[in-house]
């Protein structure tokens, strides 16, 4: 077999699996909606405010509820030590963007 | 047709070529496509987690209200609510009680609320399925608690929340009001804040002003705050997407500059044969095109193909260990696969793109030096 065929039987193939990957995609979110509507309804009885990402320190498992103090909020130059930390950014509205 | 026909003669010729230096080339696709997956992972991860947050905590309160002393997150008398009701446009004022309890024989933190309609009544709890998880509890199983007089205090389990749900109740415990304010010793007049019901969603600044104007001591925290706070903690300057985004700029540039400062001899050589035997500059550019298109597209498309089995199949599972960090209590990211087609394209452009101009530049050098003297040096 020609080496061009082979490497065009790859990209078509691989062209295929991307547009089955959105397909997939679509199919998923219509199929996931109801347990998506379940966890809208928990937001809305439980009054949640965050998603529970990260559990570890509370300013990450809830950064919309955060102090505005968080930087500094054991003792004044305390640096972040919860690695969460370092993996997103503050809230905006610990930034005075709103 | 004959365009067609010529083009596979030339990727017939590009692939022996590449295949001649098998060890080299085979390196470089798999390091390629390791960028582009990492890239890709990261890219499918933080945007299917903000479009989430922002379809699930639209139903979260369109103002919270707490009460801030010394800086800090403070109870808030409920008294307060009585007086916030009052507001033009507010619909409803509603005091919230949760609060956080770390487990010590678990070494977890939990997330206590207090829901409207706890079906369960006193002595007994629901709890997320993280929690039953590193407790191994199931229904009827009992929790102990120490409460704020240091006596411990048991509670019965009588429903575990769904594992679908896990990305916001993971780590919940819901129990009655009752009891939470016996665990922690909250006064009967005061709340964790206040979540707030307003009419006209435009006028929730106005109503958030008026909050602050009445009780200087409060935070009023509107809804837009909570949901744009996902689209910015995981925007491109996060420290999670900037260590990947900025290794994968180097291996790119790294890749650009080794294409882009020549051609090895082997490679001059060959230009100057394909030239003295007849081939136009053209060719010996479409050749180096090919050859660029053919490292870069095979590495792209692996590479996206990857990550989203990686994403979307397995949880992020490489990702687990730096999203766990320190916590006891670990959501499996069961993410829905909400991907931009906006995004991939730019990852294309960034990815195929410059790998296969970085290719043609040199090779383009190359082919217009006299063949002779080519071949001579």
């Amino acid at each position: 077999m020609r080496k061009s065929t082979i490497f065009l039987s790859y990209v078509i193939l691989n062209i295929i699996l991307v547009c089955l990957m959105f397909t997939h995609a679509f199919q998923k979110q219509r199929a996931t909606f109801p347990i998506l509507k379940e966890k809208a309804t928990q937001v809305k009885k439980f009054a949640l405010t965050d998603l529970c990402l990260f559990t570890e320190a509370r300013y990450t498992r809830h950064p919309t509820m955060a102090d505005l103090n968080t930087p500094f909020q054991d003792f004044p130059m305390s640096i972040e030590h919860y690695p969460s930390g370092s993996l997103m950014l503050p809230p905006p509205q610990l930034k005075g963007e709103f | 047709m004959r365009w067609f026909a010529k083009q596979r003669y030339v990727i017939d010729f590009t692939l022996s070529s590449l295949l001649r230096r098998k060890g080299k080339n085979t390196a470089l696709v798999l390091v390629y496509t390791l960028v582009v997956f990492m890239l890709a992972s990261t890219m499918f991860f933080t945007y299917a987690i903000k479009k989430e947050a922002v379809i699930v905590l639209d139903n979260a309160p369109d103002i919270v209200v707490q009460r801030l002393v010394a800086g800090r997150h403070d109870l808030i008398p409920i008294s307060y609510g009585d007086r916030i009701q009052k507001i033009k446009g507010v619909n409803s004022v509603k005091p919230k009680l949760w609060g956080y309890y770390f487990d010590s024989i678990f070494g977890a933190n939990y997330t206590l609320i207090v829901p409207e309609d706890f079906p369960h009544g006193r002595g007994n709890i629901a709890i997320g399925y993280g929690v039953a998880k590193v407790s191994t509890s199931q229904v009827d199983y009992i929790l102990p608690f120490w409460d704020h007089k240091g006596s411990m205090t048991s509670f019965t389990i009588k429903e575990i929340l769904s594992s679908e749900s896990e990305l916001v109740s993971s780590d919940l415990i819901l129990i009655s009001e009752d009891d939470f304010r016996m665990l922690f010793g909250i006064p009967m007049e005061y709340a964790t804040n206040l979540a707030l019901k307003v009419r006209n969603k435009k006028e929730l600044p106005v109503i958030a002003a008026k909050i602050k104007k009445i009780f200087p001591d409060t935070r009023p925290i509107i809804k837009d705050e909570l949901l744009r706070t996902y689209d910015s903690v995981f925007n491109w300057r996060s420290g999670l997407l900037l260590i990947i985004l900025s290794s994968a700029v180097l291996a790119f540039i790294i890749f650009a500059w080794d294409k882009a400062s020549g051609l090895s001899a082997e490679e001059r050589k060959e230009i100057g044969i394909l030239k003295a035997i007849g081939w136009e500059t053209s060719d010996v550019i479409l050749m180096k095109f090919w050859e660029g298109t053919v490292i870069s597209l095979t590495s792209f498309l692996a590479g996206l193909l990857l990550a989203y089995g990686h994403v979307f199949f397995s949880s992020s599972i490489l990702f687990e260990p730096v999203l766990k960090g320190w916590a006891v209590i670990y959501p499996k990211f069961r993410l829905v696969p909400f991907i931009d087609p906006y995004q991939i394209a730019i990852l294309f452009f960034l990815s195929v793109v410059p790998y296969t101009v970085a290719t043609i530049v040199p090779s383009w050098r190359a082919a217009t030096v006299d063949p002779d003297s080519v071949m001579r040096t």
